[in-house]
């Protein structure tokens, strides 16, 4: 990153960070659930872009997180603070069991096996009515509050939420400077080759796996916090299939990628409302044309300029 | 036992569906490493092509049924190979597995917004009713689908097996390479492996139409079983595709009538999983090297 990247992205974070001021409620929740979204789709990216593996079943973790909140905060009446790390770890956990035996055979079977993973947990949330509230969701799940100051407003929720993902992003980021996290570069472009170097191939994909899960389950403690109710259509398999799509139209691989993509899903369509079920055909043919010709997503745009104008 | 024999007979029948969807989507994988997110849609768009015919210029339903052909096999046969693989094979899998999910998507959406978001009622081409032989008894509709997919598979494996042009698309399937120095013509080929499956997902959109109903999001779910009937019986191997559909059709069925209606498709699914973990190439694929 330069300087001028560094000025440009804290004038980015900072507009951000106002733009809500002058905002309704419906509008501060956009850019809140964008935040809470973006923890998942950074995990995601974790996952697809520096690991390279398919995950198809963003969702599913994104879900755990949420119902993990919902049963113990409102059932059980356990602390925001405490019901965070138990989510991730349980995520973290669950990722670990799941990418185990997937991870063990070829690549693309993580893809199959998050795909029918995703499938399994909302049988199981729309089912189990005891525990997950079936169709009903679980409601009135609340907000936390911070040192004695309580979130239950839209703005503090915002703040709260936007400081979160910024500090998410910079584990993140200093997680993939570190030579743990160069490994997975040599991993992505030759992953036999990075193994004849040295670099055990399964581990790293698997502990890359279960990290971004983790990230997924912190984003869905957030997610239920902020909605304040949850139900299984919010964690259907379609919606990893989005986030997904969210992350690579992004461009994936790229630490802002998954931030371009999730504006394309999360508030685009908000803002060309009277396009309505026509913005997602819209949207789905726009992803063919996008892999056709810049399949490195839309932030590969401005390497594709900069590639251009240093061959003149 | 009457009853069961009856489940298993109606589940193997939705089964045969299924299998139909599935043998295109590993047919594609063989001959040209596709791996189609839109299958299901492949099969929900015949449906509305069909009704059209039918409905709009009143066609009776054999010859909509052969016009849907012709029209699937130029749209999602040739023109998804020209403008949407062919483009794309040169970048590897995960771009044409995000390709093909917004095809799926765009494809569901524009049916959505375009045409309908309501169900439309689809006449059965088999006659209403039940077979009956003393207690045990059968519809019509699940016999006709069965003798119907059933023909179509004899007649695929006939033709693969048996014909010049069908042994070739094997041999393209097998070694594009080497198929290609002898003096095979791999494109058309594969361009073949692609009208074929159009035409599967003609005959599957016919015979699970009247049950499931015309609607934009149809696909969804048959794309999700035909994807778990290619993966469980096998994704390199025709019959496995046969074998995983069947079974997947089979265990639904009993699941729904035994363990519970809510988990109709956990058993499957956990099949699915298992299958995935254990024994990834498949109940009767071979393991595929791994190449550098």
């Amino acid at each position: 990153m330069n300087n001028a990247q560094k000025i440009g992205l804290v004038v980015l974070l900072a507009l951000y960070a106002i733009l809500p001021l002058f905002l309704k409620n419906y509008g501060i929740y956009l850019m809140t659930l964008l935040c809470v979204y973006l923890m998942a789709a950074f995990g995601l990216n974790l996952i697809v872009g520096y690991a390279g593996q398919m995950s198809i079943g963003q969702a599913a973790f994104y879900g755990i997180g949420a119902y993990i909140a919902g049963i113990l905060m409102v059932k059980m009446g356990i602390s925001f603070w405490l019901v965070l790390p138990i989510a991730a770890v349980a995520c973290f956990a669950i990722g670990l069991a799941l990418g185990f035996p997937a991870l063990r055979v070829q690549h693309h079977y993580l893809a199959f096996a998050t795909l029918g993973f995703n499938v399994l947990v909302f049988l199981v949330m729309r089912n189990e009515e005891q525990l997950t509230g079936g169709t009903f969701g679980i409601s009135n799940i609340p907000r936390p509050s911070l040192f004695g100051w309580s979130l239950d407003g839209a703005l503090p929720f915002f703040y709260f939420a936007f400081a979160s993902v910024i500090i998410l992003a910079l584990v993140l980021w200093w997680l993939l400077r570190s030579p743990w996290g160069r490994a997975f570069a040599a991993l992505r472009d030759n992953p036999i080759r990075a193994e004849s170097t040295g670099v055990n191939i399964t581990a790293y994909t698997l502990l890359a796996f279960a990290i971004g899960a983790a990230c997924a389950g912190i984003g869905g403690v957030y997610l239920a916090a902020l909605v304040n109710f949850i139900e299984p259509g919010q964690f259907h398999l379609s919606v990893s299939l989005m986030m997904l799509l969210a992350v690579i139209v992004g461009g994936s691989g790229r630490f802002f990628g998954p931030v371009l993509g999730s504006v394309v899903v999360i508030l685009l369509p908000e803002w060309l409302r009277f396009l309505q079920d026509w913005y997602l055909a819209i949207f789905g043919f726009a992803v063919i044309v996008l892999m056709v010709f810049l399949p490195g997503g839309l932030l590969s745009l401005a390497d594709r300029f900069k590639a251009r104008g240093g061959a003149k | 036992m009457a009853d069961f024999l009856q489940l298993i007979i109606s589940g193997t029948a939705t089964g045969a569906i299924y299998a139909l969807c599935a043998l295109g989507f590993t047919l594609l994988w063989q001959a040209s490493g596709t791996i189609n997110f839109a299958q299901g849609e492949f099969v929900m768009l015949p449906a509305f092509v069909m009704l059209f015919f039918i409905n709009t210029a009143g066609l009776p339903l054999w010859l909509a049924f052969l016009l849907t052909c012709l029209v699937a096999m130029l749209l999602l046969g040739y023109t998804f190979k020209r403008v949407i693989v062919d483009p794309l094979i040169r970048h590897g899998v995960i771009p044409m597995v995000i390709a093909t999910l917004g095809l799926s998507i765009g494809v569901k959406q524009l049916t959505k917004a375009g045409v309908t978001a309501q169900a439309m009622p689809f006449n059965s081409p088999f006659p209403d009713g039940l077979l009956a032989l003393g207690d045990f008894k059968v519809s019509y509709a699940d016999i006709g689908t069965l003798l119907m997919a059933g023909l179509i598979v004899i007649g695929l494996q006939l033709f693969l097996n048996r014909t010049v042009t069908g042994r070739a698309m094997q041999a393209v399937a097998q070694n594009t390479d080497a198929a290609k120095v002898l003096g095979i013509n791999v494109q058309r080929m594969v361009l073949y492996v692609f009208l074929i499956n159009a035409v599967l997902a003609v005959v599957a959109a016919l015979l699970v139409t009247p049950t499931y109903l015309a609607k934009f999001d149809m696909g969804e779910s048959i794309g999700l079983k035909a994807f778990y009937a290619a993966i469980i019986g096998g994704f390199n191997q025709t019959r496995g595709a046969l074998l995983g559909g069947v079974l997947v059709g089979v265990l639904e069925n009993l699941t729904g009538a035994y363990i519970s209606p809510a988990y109709k498709e956990g058993v499957a699914l956990l099949l699915f999983l298992v299958v995935i973990i254990f024994r990834p190439e498949g109940l009767l694929g071979k393991a595929e090297e791994r190449k550098v």
